[in-house]
């Protein structure tokens, strides 16, 4: 029943493993220790790559901030609420591909945002998004904002259906604000499922990024936006000299990144249960 | 004073909401406006909507790409993996959910430290293997891979549902002479269709906006998805925008489309799994 997928699962993490540690020629090739572990950390590009992953983090807070406000705007209902969120989880629905093209021409030195921000007489806010490596970076984390907002959005959403109206009523008795109820009723409710989302989009930046980077900048300019994933790629299929040891090695390290992140959020998670 | 107090706050949030929404659908709406103009309108006007509306983009795109082809490998694709998934899913999960068999947990933790492995970590081994074994640029090869990258999530969810359905139902099947086959498909099958149809959304869309598998295991110019053809689409019209826009604006409609007839199971399928 599910040898089908063990076989796959199986097979390929064991090999990933074993190719890791042989210089590979055809479909196999001999033990070489670590070498290939050694050749991709002395790669400036693979160090570059692991370090934008962990910079794209920096988008996490602002997702899960701008998703919190419209989730409860939302759930309270305010007129034309069916129609906001209809619209806020469109792209989120939208294929990372289209919505990458789009906003790689969208961002682009003369395109649609400079012009407009040159019409508002703001040209020296129009810089070159893609193109300037001091600013590719967070022109992918803006795009990476406006597609990931959605599935927080539906999350909190959903969690907010459920939380007992009776904690806002009698907050609003005791004079509570709108700011003062997000504080301390609905961040609190919601507070397992904000970790679970942390959880799931830290996981995402590690290791599901690659179709952002490879189609608003093929990881350009330079190496500004190559993920770990992109790496990997670039080394299996792209080179010139395609070096699969070291793409099975980059990808060991990927797992155990990855590893290492949930084990440190299972951790965290766990002792957050203990405090309640 | 407190009246005016409300009315503020109303006001307040439906700006934030009419900017927030403004922000989610202006590319959406830029990528429709700029697939009706001609080389000549865009340069002109980049920001919206030119008359009068042309269509010959639309024909240089379909004259340009091999988008019919493009999309029929994707619903080819698509919809053999999501079979196949499925049915193994609701089989291991009815197994998992209703029978008791030898290491049971331990298979049941695995699958579930198998939802967080990068799908970029096993692509070095599986090419070595199908570049070994012809499945490499086949239908079979990449939809084996696909079922088998959606099954821990799918065999997850349903082993839950099924652990909800009442054990009874299945006794008074088993003294009805039913078999474990007859009681899957005449009992539990009936009662899951919600489930099920939520999951199918899920992995279909998944799958069909899936790049980089397709990338490195299809690579043949006839068996291109929808998704890399929009790569290579790109590349070949990078400084006729209108043209790439137009092809953009056909390979989303018909996602756009499923999305607002199927809104309800989207939603539900975003969350599932999520919320206790």
């Amino acid at each position: 029943m599910i040898a089908i997928l063990l076989f796959i699962y199986g097979y390929a993490l064991v090999k990933v493993f074993d190719f890791s540690f042989r210089r590979i020629r055809g479909i196999t090739g001999v033990f070489v220790g670590f070498d290939n572990y050694k050749f991709v950390f002395a790669d400036p590009v693979f160090n570059q790559s692991v370090l934008n992953n962990f910079k794209l983090f920096l988008v996490i807070p602002f997702i899960i901030f701008f998703a919190l406000i419209f989730a409860v705007l939302l759930f309270e209902k305010i007129r034309g609420w069916r129609f906001y969120r209809v619209s806020l989880f469109l792209p989120y629905i939208l294929a990372i591909p289209i919505a990458g093209t789009i906003f790689g021409y969208m961002f682009t030195k003369n395109g649609v945002i400079n012009e407009i921000l040159r019409a508002a007489h703001l040209s020296a806010l129009a810089i070159d998004w893609l193109g300037d490596p001091k600013y590719a970076l967070w022109t992918l984390m803006i795009i990476i904002l406006w597609k990931e907002i959605g599935f927080g959005i539906a999350l909190f959403l959903a969690r907010l259906m459920s939380v007992d109206e009776s904690i806002y009523d009698s907050a609003s008795i005791d004079g509570a604000g709108w700011w003062g109820k997000l504080l301390f009723i609905t961040i609190p409710q919601l507070r397992n499922i904000i970790t679970f989302f942390i959880i799931i989009t830290i996981i995402n930046m590690l290791s599901w990024v690659f179709a952002y980077s490879y189609t608003v900048t093929m990881g350009g300019p330079g190496r500004a936006t190559t993920v770990l994933e992109l790496y990997i790629f670039n080394k299996l299929a792209r080179s010139q000299t395609p070096n699969l040891g070291m793409a099975s090695a980059a990808s060991v390290i990927l797992l155990l990144i990855t590893v290492v992140f949930i084990v440190i959020s299972y951790r965290v998670r766990r002792r957050g249960e203990l405090v309640e | 004073m407190k009246k005016i107090s409300i009315k503020g706050g109303m006001i307040t949030k439906q700006i934030i909401m009419v900017i927030a929404t403004f922000f989610a659908l202006y590319p959406v709406i830029w990528l429709i406006s700029i697939a009706f103009k001609d080389k000549n309108q865009y340069l002109a006007n980049k920001f919206f909507f030119s008359w009068p509306l042309q269509f010959t983009s639309f024909e240089s795109a379909l004259k340009g790409g091999k988008f019919f082809l493009w999309f029929m490998n994707s619903t080819v694709m698509t919809i053999g993996s999501v079979i196949l998934c499925t049915i193994i899913a609701v089989l291991a999960a009815y197994a998992f959910a209703k029978m008791q068999f030898k290491g049971q947990d331990l298979i049941m933790n695995i699958l579930i430290a198998l939802m967080v492995v990068p799908v970029v970590v096993l692509i070095v081994p599986l090419f070595i293997l199908y570049t070994q074994t012809k499945l490499m640029a086949t239908y079979p090869g990449i939809i084996i891979i696909y079922a088998a990258v959606c099954l821990p999530f799918s065999v997850y969810l349903l082993t839950n549902f099924f652990k909800t359905i009442p054990h009874e139902i299945i006794e008074a099947g088993i003294v009805d002479g039913c078999s474990s086959f007859t009681i899957l498909t005449r009992i539990i099958m009936p009662l899951s269709g919600p489930p099920i149809t939520t999951l199918i959304i899920v992995n279909a869309l998944w799958i069909w906006n899936e790049l980089l598998l397709a990338l490195v295991f299809l690579p043949k110019d006839n068996l291109r998805t929808l998704m890399v053809g929009i790569t290579v689409f790109k590349s070949k019209y990078n400084l006729e925008i209108p043209t790439t826009m137009a092809g953009l604006l056909l390979t989303t409609i018909p996602m756009v489309v499923l999305y607002i007839v199927f809104q309800k199971f989207f939603i539900r399928g975003l969350t599932a799994g999520s919320i206790k």
